[in-house]
């Protein structure tokens, strides 16, 4: 908790479901972009349509769910679908305006690891995998990152690469024919950051209320690029705090 | 006079229907998963199985720590909002006990494997995996090149699981299983496999499905076996029925980072019960009315009388 009463989770959730405003069709990830996009419901955009890839369009959830799958998400939701319709028909089809992803491991062109830490065959670390990852990283026409920043997080080199960003060759992204153009922006729990459109790299936007571009460097592995209008991020509002703590987070399981 | 003969206990159906080596598919994305006969996998102490699921989840935790699988074919290994699966990671991670064989795809892959395998297709294609290291991990996920426009797409090959268990809200004694809420793959699983078992929250009569057909996701014509369990998903869920025991799912993580803490739940919870009906009598009915749902009916539509 900082001086002037948020948290750096909180910061980041906020700072995530502002960059909801103005998009239509969302698919909801599991962990903080499932609280990101209530938040953002009930804050910055209430016209969001939430898909969950457990086959659900137009969610309008009472609660705020644990998991991805509950029933809170289908009751009064606009459909119900198939899964194989929802991956085919709303995502390859390219309805799916913003996909959001969490990371284990990202690289400076935003290519994301959620498999394994050490080697394929004898992983240190077995992670959940792809999900529907890979799939939304191709298709979402953008894809928004959440995730907390850190030196074994933001990596020079992918253990493996489950979903692919950008490639840092502008000319072979364009040639891809993706109906999703990568990922346009990465939120952490000290930093904002953009792609670059011309190399695709991720580049520093705003740094969070506390925090210095020493603090950000030091919780990477590069050296990132850096916006010419560094800014720092807007402090969370006391409404966003209220309806973060009282109505979508009470035990502050998503926001210590 | 309805044909009851699919009918029987769960004991009855998993003895005759689930075998050692198999491929056994338990689905449900999240909903209606169904714990009931994984316990029953359990405590039949069935050896060298092939699992299938999506999502793995809990079930497939306790039953890989319980030793009944070979191998694992799955697309997200976790315990959603709560935590991992220790028991499987123990496997993959350090072979202890021993090593398990893993084949892994994306959502979109699995989903289309199924497809696939209900379809009697040789393949299914699908716009994912471009510039991924899944490929080079599951040499079984190729490029090809579409005949018509030669677009590169990726091919999966066909699930056919040679048991399917699928849970429903409810069922004929046919097997006619209907369900709501969260589709799962549980339809698409059930067509691609070779034999079928429907656990169901109830049997209803044949005029139920009948009066709401669309409702119908696996025709009893593909059913081998039908079973009554109630809160035979938990601590999944049954949309209508009974909620997500989130609780459970919480409490999971310290019993699965523990192989002790895991075999003491296993000795406790299956193995020292004979059956799904021991085990909710040992949570007690205060227990189920906390997660019991509450109502909210749908719309009623008119199909039309005609002729």
């Amino acid at each position: 908790m900082s001086a002037n009463g948020f948290s750096r989770s909180e910061m980041m959730i906020v700072a995530s479901a502002r960059q909801l405003a103005g998009q239509r069709v969302t698919f909801v990830g599991i962990g903080l972009p499932n609280i990101v996009c209530n938040l953002a419901l009930r804050t910055s955009n209430p016209e969001l349509e939430l898909v969950y890839e457990s086959g659900i369009f137009g969610s309008a959830p009472r609660r705020l769910p644990l998991s991805i799958g509950d029933p809170t998400l289908v009751t009064g939701s606009t459909a119900v679908t198939s899964m194989y319709e929802l991956f085919a028909f709303y995502l390859q089809a390219g309805l799916v305006d913003v996909g959001f992803l969490g990371a284990a491991q990202i690289d400076r062109f935003g290519n994301i690891n959620t498999t394994v830490i050490g080697d394929y065959e004898h992983p240190k670390t077995r992670l959940p995998g792809s999900g529907g990852a890979c799939e939304i990283a191709i298709h979402a026409r953008k894809v928004f990152v959440i995730m907390r920043q850190g030196q074994r997080s933001f990596v020079e080199t992918l253990h493996f690469r489950t979903s692919p960003g950008h490639s840092g060759d502008p000319e072979h992204d364009r040639a891809r024919g993706w109906t999703g153009s990568g990922p346009t922006s990465v939120v952490t729990d000290v930093a904002t950051y953009a792609f670059d459109e011309e190399t695709g790299e991720m580049t520093l936007a705003t740094l969070h209320p506390g925090v210095d571009f020493d603090e950000v460097r030091s919780n990477m592995a590069w050296d990132p690029r850096v916006a010419d209008d560094v800014r720092e991020t807007s402090a969370p509002t006391d409404e966003e705090l209220r309806v973060l703590r009282e109505e979508l987070d009470p035990q502050g399981v998503y926001t210590r | 006079m309805p044909d009851t003969s699919k009918v029987g206990s769960l004991s009855e159906a998993v003895a005759e229907l689930v075998r050692d080596g198999d491929t056994v598919a338990i689905e449900g994305f999240t909903h209606l998963i169904c714990f009931a006969a994984g316990h029953e996998i359990i405590r039949q102490r069935k050896r060298d199985l092939t699992l299938a699921r999506m999502t793995p989840d809990v079930i497939y935790d306790q039953m890989i720590g319980a030793g009944v699988a070979r191998k694992l074919i799955f697309s997200w290994l976790g315990n959603p909002g709560a935590g991992s699966l220790h028991a499987v990671r123990r496997r993959v991670e350090k072979a202890d006990p021993e090593p398990l064989e893993i084949e892994e795809y994306s959502h979109f892959g699995m989903v289309s494997r199924y497809m696939a395998g209900a379809s009697n297709l040789p393949f299914m294609p699908i716009r994912s995996y471009f510039e991924s290291d899944i490929p080079k991990a599951n040499p079984n996920i190729k490029r090809i090149v579409s005949p018509y426009d030669g677009a590169e797409v990726y091919a999966v090959p066909p699930l056919k699981p040679d048991v399917t268990i699928a849970h429903a809200q409810r069922a004929d004694t046919s097997g006619n299983a209907q369900i709501w809420g969260l589709l799962g793959c549980q339809k698409e699983a059930a067509f691609a496999a070779d034999r079928v078992i429907v656990v169901c929250e109830e049997i209803v009569d044949e005029q139920t499905i009948r009066d709401d057909p669309n409702r119908t996701a696996i025709p009893g014509l593909i059913v081998d076996a039908v079973v009554e369990e109630p809160f035979g998903c938990h601590p999944s869920f049954a949309q209508g029925y009974y909620d997500r025991d989130n609780r459970f799912y919480l409490n999971w993580e310290p019993i699965s980072k523990d192989p002790a803490a895991l075999d003491a739940w296993l000795k406790e919870w299956v193995y020292d019960l004979g059956s799904h009906a021991d085990y909710v009598e040992k949570f007690g009915d205060a227990y189920w009315d906390a997660l019991r749902a509450g109502e909210r009916l749908s719309g009623r539509v008119n199909y039309g009388e005609y002729g």
